[in-house]
């Protein structure tokens, strides 16, 4: 196998790489706020339910989540799970980075003191303008490091995807460098991993960057 | 008569913060409030902007009630769209300022009266620059709040309330947070919406201050009006020995 070829094939599985990376983040970015908000809840069941979902998610492995997502219809309902495979590959994605993203929310929006919303509650802003138009963009701000944290450990995160036998690159760099017994895929791959987080780290700063305005 | 408070009643668990308080301010009144601290004098702002909720007692606004008492002698407000209305008369100038850190002084000013008040953007920026005008900051309009002293912060924050043209302006403490040279440009633009005939409640402890504006001065101790009077008699011919011993530490 050629040099090129060997790209080519990886070319493919790193499409459904970033196809996993974009979906996550889309998904789970929104979600984070949603579990915020239950977290956050006036009533006490909701938030403690709410804390034991953080605390499954942060303290069990995302590869036996994964297998959860997947195998759980087949053997707790008896489900025909083809097909499935890609979504309870988003699915756990999404559910697990959800609840790490919901705690940067919290953090962010608790560091925000109480006269901000004193003053807009003065000024006669809504509850909506209030959240959307003065706390939420100074919340941004607060989390943007941990998010960019977080983001760079999606990148990497991805390969356990080949949990669920899905060839995404990482899975097909392994089968490769078994049947050529050929080491370039991992380099081939380290490189990918690299670079997707240096574009990662690029994109974050210049955001950083961008809200430097204040402090 | 602007805002009445009558027997307000208002208590954090079981400490009676304030007890049985009544007083009100008329139009172009600038009342200060002085006491010693923990007697109460925020607790009394903050139930009066709705940012505390009072036990019972009676607030009004413009002759409009807001807080009424109940045969059971507890406090109801009256509906959260009411209370809205009721809103509109009064602006708070907060210890710390609290400006919103990722708008410009400009928009700190401009904001609410577009986006709370719907009123047409180019009137409220004229208007608003008229405002910082006064306060001698239209050179820092572009400016944000991080690149402005305390005493330019405590200004916008005036500009930013007399934008939504309240008919009263309450102030807590509004030169505590400042370095002691800055208390002057602050105690300055008050001194002149004070000429203007802006209605006014100054809860501070600069006492030459509150002796020299004031057309009333009300002391408070322990979460009630021990004495109040016109500045002259309160300060100069003081009838109760607690607002003596009071302005006797002050005195150094
Ligand atoms: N949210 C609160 N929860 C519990 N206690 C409170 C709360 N706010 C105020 N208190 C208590 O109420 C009392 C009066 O406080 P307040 O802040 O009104 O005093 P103050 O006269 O403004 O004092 P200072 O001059 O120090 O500002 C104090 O004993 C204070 O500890
Ligand atoms: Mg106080």
């Amino acid at each position: 196998m050629t040099f090129s070829t060997m790209l080519a094939t990886m070319g493919e599985g790193m499409l459904r790489t970033c196809l996993i990376f974009f979906l996550t983040l889309l998904f789970s970015l929104p979600l984070g706020m949603v579990v915020m908000f239950l977290r956050r809840s006036r009533f006490t069941l909701v938030r403690e339910i709410t804390k034991i979902y953080i605390a499954i998610m942060r303290g069990t492995p995302l590869m036996l989540q994964l297998l959860m997502w997947y195998f759980g219809p087949y053997y707790l309902f008896g489900m025909s799970i083809r097909g499935y495979r890609f979504p309870a590959i988003i699915i756990g994605f999404a559910v697990n980075y959800s609840a790490y993203f919901a705690e940067i929310y919290r953090g962010g929006i608790e560091s925000i003191p109480r006269g901000q919303y004193e003053a807009a509650e003065i000024l006669g802003y809504s509850k909506a303008q209030t959240f959307f138009k003065i706390i939420l963009p100074q919340v941004i701000k607060v989390i943007l490091p941990s998010v960019t944290n977080e983001i760079i450990t999606l990148v990497k995160d991805t390969s356990l995807a080949f949990t669920l036998a899905y060839n995404e690159m990482f899975s097909l760099a392994k089968q490769i460098a078994a049947s050529q017994t050929s080491f370039t895929p991992f380099i081939i791959a380290g490189v990918f991993y690299f670079v997707a987080n240096y574009a990662v780290a690029f994109v974050m700063e210049r955001i950083e960057k961008a809200l430097d305005y204040y402090h | 008569m602007i805002l009445q408070m009558n027997s307000i009643q208002k208590s954090f668990g079981g400490l009676e913060v304030l007890k049985d308080i009544s007083f009100h301010v008329d139009e172009g009144e600038v009342v200060s409030i002085i006491g010693p601290s923990g007697s109460g004098k925020s607790t009394l702002l903050r139930c009066a902007t709705f940012l505390e909720k009072i036990d019972a007692g009676e607030i009004r606004y413009m002759d409009k009630a807001a807080v009424t008492t109940n045969e059971a002698g507890r406090a109801e407000y009256v509906s959260h769209s009411e209370l809205a209305k009721v809103k509109n008369y009064f602006g708070l100038v907060f210890q710390n300022f609290n400006l919103f850190p990722h708008y410009s002084v400009l928009k700190n000013v401009m904001d609410a009266p577009v986006s709370v008040q719907k009123r047409p953007k180019e009137e409220v920026r004229q208007e608003a620059m008229e405002l910082l005008r006064k306060m001698d900051l239209e050179n820092r309009a572009d400016a944000y709040p991080c690149q402005l002293s305390g005493g330019q912060q405590q200004r916008v924050a005036i500009a930013r309330a007399l934008a939504l043209k309240p008919n009263i302006l309450f102030f807590d403490e509004p030169t505590s947070a400042l370095d002691p040279e800055l208390t002057g440009e602050v105690l300055k633009v008050i001194r002149q919406l004070a000429d203007e005939k802006m209605t006014m409640v100054v809860v501070t402890h600069e006492m030459p201050f509150a002796r020299a504006v004031s057309s009333r001065v009300i002391f408070m101790d322990k979460g009630v009006i021990v004495e109040q009077g016109d500045p002259e008699s309160l300060f100069g011919d003081t009838q109760e020995e607690r607002t003596r011993q009071f302005l006797r530490n002050y005195q150094r």
